[in-house]
């Protein structure tokens, strides 16, 4: 069997190059390209469920009363259901924006996003402002960093989660000055996908997260 | 040619200038805070995190993603650098699987090295009883320097094998993302300097476990120690993910699941462990970095009803051994898994028969990568968590001999009545099986509550676990870098220097291993600087002196065979494309791999390991109807 080194070109299985929608490459390519990347997202999010899972273990684990009962800190119900149901609420505009452009509709696409990103910084003002009180003069936090294991899981859940929330935001932005220079078609939206994917599935680790800490558990007092 | 042209001094110095920004930036925040300008811990620990960003920028491993945000297409280029010598590509960011499996491995190498004279050091210490040279802090810092060293080691070793063998063993190009695969490569980098650098200032002397509550409140050596296993655990989860992906999408035509060579299902199995377990390192050290860094307590026992029910609100250690343990037990079938593979991989060619059992070899792997989930409490058997749990991990733990025993009377049944060929890859694989048979035995010892109570803490552990990843990975990396030597380079090393490299480090492995379980047993502690010279009979000097002689002669084999690849490399005999005769696809093409490997899509027409069969063929680049 000789063999010389040939130069591939683009045919399928050898363009394992473009992952981007650069709409360089043919059809076949792009398809079998984004089918590679779809497996890799969701890998990547079964990774990423380990980390989420042992935030949640964390939680149950450390947050005990005196008689081994599973307890809560006492915190702003009201803030609490106002951020998830902007971030649920968020979720809706990213599907939106997703089917649009599946269906060519750019003007929808865009005004989607740009309502996505808005609801997910309305989210990260919510946590940052409200629920830790990060500026004291605007509304001050129940909960300091500081205050046992308490503080360590709310700040520590929560803000692990909002910096999932802030890359998706900066994501989101970007997909849509790329959509505003005329990137992203109909059958080619791999990008647009892998966004709006990951942009539920950071709202889903929410769905886990918001019960966890607002809701299970009777609450108990912290002395400040 | 300036030396800027290599991208490795660029990332370097981007590294330096990324903890310079960084730390700036943290005395920046903390005036405009209203606070003291310098505080030591923040200022390394943000320093440490901008230099690993400055690295990667710097060396150019993000430069096409941050292409892609602004929509500007970047096409992949292929082959060695237009503008600069063809050896550049092996020191700055190269898209080639081929090029980035090299950078694994001799990065690899060169962190075993640090990690085994950091070990030549400390052992030369314990030779004699009493305090010698090293103070107990340096002691301490020394050990775990030489435990995370190595690990860093045995991670780039495996990735290294993996990237540069499974894309070939399958018919790939490359693999199914190259950008990542290069990140993934150049993550190792800034966190092997982090890891290296942190010893100047305090080093960490709670050990590579890092148990808190030590660890929270030892030296800031820890927090660059934290950020640099964060950078290698970001490695290997991108690196798996990867692996993945292109081991499921990319097989050619009618390489079935079981069909594929079985160093693939040996890294399937791995790069599911890496994918997730990792998470959980990273978590756990996450913690105990920011419980460091802004006083958040989970690992902090001080509950915050005073004395109303003093454990409230407290934090748990022992939820962190919890959290570590889940990633770092399954991290040693990372790590020997691959290992195994290659045993599995090089019997049959040396023994010219098929592979005895391939489905069970195939099965054994993933059943110890599922059973290696749940076994980690066997870690903690003293560490005071609830008694009822240490059944279930004793268990579940001896469960694991199950699947290894698999693999071992596997291999007999490969070997058993073959036409055995004793060059040194094989040598060096009847090496590793002997080697890990001694880990495998002392493991059930160890798993078995009642005779771990008192093992526990001894150098009997450290003995074990020697055992199995010397016989798990060191030996088989050995062989693999013996037997694709002629791939990678074209040319042959010296039979003769490889053959006495495994006749002296065999040996010596069994006295340094045998000999740690003995001291163990006479009552040497882990992580003791000193030791009372009366143990064992008064013998137990002599024990220590022969690990150390031991030891020696382990680092005078391996400086061997890297003189004989670094002699042979480019002016050896000339080794022909297949001089092993193995049927696998990587051995069909020229040595040294053309950059694009393969020069048609691959067919599969046959087993993988059908040796002996007359007419029999595994792979060929000929589409079934040609001619």
């Amino acid at each position: 069997m000789t063999v010389t080194a040939v130069e591939h070109g683009h045919e399928p299985g050898h363009a394992a190059d473009d992952h981007h929608d650069s709409g360089e490459t043919d059809l076949p390519t792009y398809l079998e390209n984004t089918r590679r990347n779809r497996l890799g997202m969701w890998l990547f999010f079964a990774s990423e469920a380990f980390l989420f899972l042992g935030l949640l273990v964390t939680r149950f684990y450390l947050w005990r009363g005196p008689h081994g009962e599973i307890v809560r800190p006492e915190l702003d119900q009201f803030a609490g259901l106002v951020v998830t149901a902007v971030l649920l609420l968020s979720s809706y505009f990213m599907n939106r924006a997703e089917v649009s452009i599946a269906n060519g509709k750019r003007t929808d696409f865009q005004i989607s996003l740009l309502l996505t990103a808005f609801l997910g910084t309305a989210f990260l003002i919510g946590v940052v402002v409200w629920e830790w009180g990060m500026f004291p003069s605007l509304v001050k936090g129940h909960l300091k960093p500081t205050d046992g294991v308490f503080g360590a899981v709310v700040f520590g859940m929560t803000g692990m989660h909002a910096l999932h929330v802030l890359s998706g935001v900066i994501l989101i932005l970007n997909v849509w000055w790329l959509g505003r220079k005329g990137h992203f078609s109909a059958e080619r939206h791999w990008g647009v996908e892998a966004c709006a994917i990951y942009w539920h599935y950071v709202d889903l680790v929410w769905i886990f997260f918001y019960p966890a800490i607002y809701l299970i558990g009777s609450t108990i007092d912290i002395p400040h | 040619m300036s030396l800027f042209t290599l991208g490795l001094a660029r990332g370097l110095f981007g590294q330096v200038l990324g903890m310079v920004v960084g730390m700036l930036l943290t005395c920046g925040v903390r005036i405009l805070l209203g606070w003291e300008a310098w505080a030591a811990e923040p200022a390394w620990t943000v320093g440490s995190v901008c230099s690993i960003i400055g690295f990667l920028l710097a060396v150019g491993a993000l430069d096409d993603w941050l292409q892609w945000t602004k929509g500007v297409a970047t096409p992949i280029h292929h082959g060695p650098p237009v503008d600069k010598p063809a050896w550049t590509r092996y020191f700055s960011v190269d898209y080639n699987h081929k090029v980035i499996g090299v950078q694994y491995t001799v990065w690899g190498i060169l962190l075993l090295m640090v990690g085994g004279t950091v070990a030549m050091i400390f052992r030369t210490e314990l030779a004699r009883s009493g305090l010698q040279f090293l103070g107990l802090d340096l002691y301490n810092s020394f050990i775990g320097m030489h435990g995370m060293i190595m690990i860093f080691a045995i991670l780039l070793g495996v990735g290294g094998m993996a990237n540069y063998l499974v894309p070939l063993m399958i018919g790939a190009e490359d693999m199914a993302f190259p950008r990542l695969n290069a990140l993934g490569f150049w993550f190792n980098v800034p966190g092997s300097v982090l890891l290296l650098v942190s010893i100047f200032i305090g080093g960490w002397d709670a050990g590579w476990t890092a148990y808190p509550p030590l660890s929270a409140r030892g030296p800031i050596g820890y927090q660059l120690f934290f950020l640099g296993v964060f950078a290698i655990g970001l490695s290997s989860i991108v690196g798996s993910l990867n692996l993945l992906v292109t081991l499921l999408r990319m097989r050619p035509a009618g390489m079935s699941l079981f069909r594929m060579p079985i160093f693939c299902w040996a890294v399937f199995a791995t790069s599911l462990i890496q994918l997730t377990a990792t998470q959980l390192i990273g978590t756990s050290f996450l913690m105990v970095s920011v419980q460091r860094a802004l006083g958040m307590g989970f690992f902090d026992p001080r509950g915050i009803l005073g004395e109303v029910s003093p454990m409230v609100g407290g934090g748990d250690p022992v939820l962190f051994q919890h959290l570590f343990w889940f990633y770092s037990h399954p991290a040693v079938y990372i790590f020997v898994l691959p290992g195994l593979g290659i045993v599995s991989e090089l019997l049959p060619v040396f023994s010219r028969k098929p592979l005895f059992g391939y489905k069970w070899i195939a099965l054994s792997s993933m059943a110890i990568a599922i059973v290696g989930f749940i076994v980690w409490g066997h870690h903690m058997f003293v560490s005071g968590y609830n008694d009822i749990l240490r059944i279930p991990f004793m268990y579940a733990t001896l469960l694991v001999a199950i699947p290894t025993g698999v693999k071992f009377f596997s291999w007999l049944g490969t070997m058993w009545g073959g036409k055995i060929h004793f060059d040194t890859p094989m040598l060096f694989v009847l090496g590793a099986i002997s080697v890990f048979l001694i880990g495998g035995l002392t493991g059930p010892i160890l798993a078995t509550v009642p005779t771990d109570l008192p093992l526990h803490d001894s150098y009997f552990v450290v003995g074990h676990f020697h055992a199995t990843m010397f016989g798990g990975f060191v030996f088989p990396f050995f062989a693999a870098l013996y037997y694709w030597f002629p791939k990678v380079t074209g040319r042959m090393y010296n039979e003769t220097l490889g053959k006495i490299h495994f006749y002296i480090m065999t040996p010596a492995f069994w006295v340094q291993t045998l000999g740690q379980m003995g001291v163990g047993v006479m009552g040497m502690r882990r992580r003791i600087a000193d030791y009372d010279p009366t143990l064992g009979q008064g013998q137990i000097e002599n024990w220590q002196l022969a690990v150390t002689i031991a030891g020696f002669a382990i680092a005078f084999g391996v400086m061997l065979m890297l003189w004989n690849f670094f002699q042979n490399a480019e002016v050896g005999v000339a080794a022909g494309d297949n001089p092993w005769r193995s049927r696998s696809p990587e051995w069909q093409i020229p040595s040294p791999i053309p950059e694009h490997s393969f020069p048609a899509p691959l067919h599969v027409v046959g087993e993988p390991y059908d040796y002996g069969l007359a007419d029999s063929g595994y792979v060929t680049t000929a589409s079934p109807g040609d001619d």
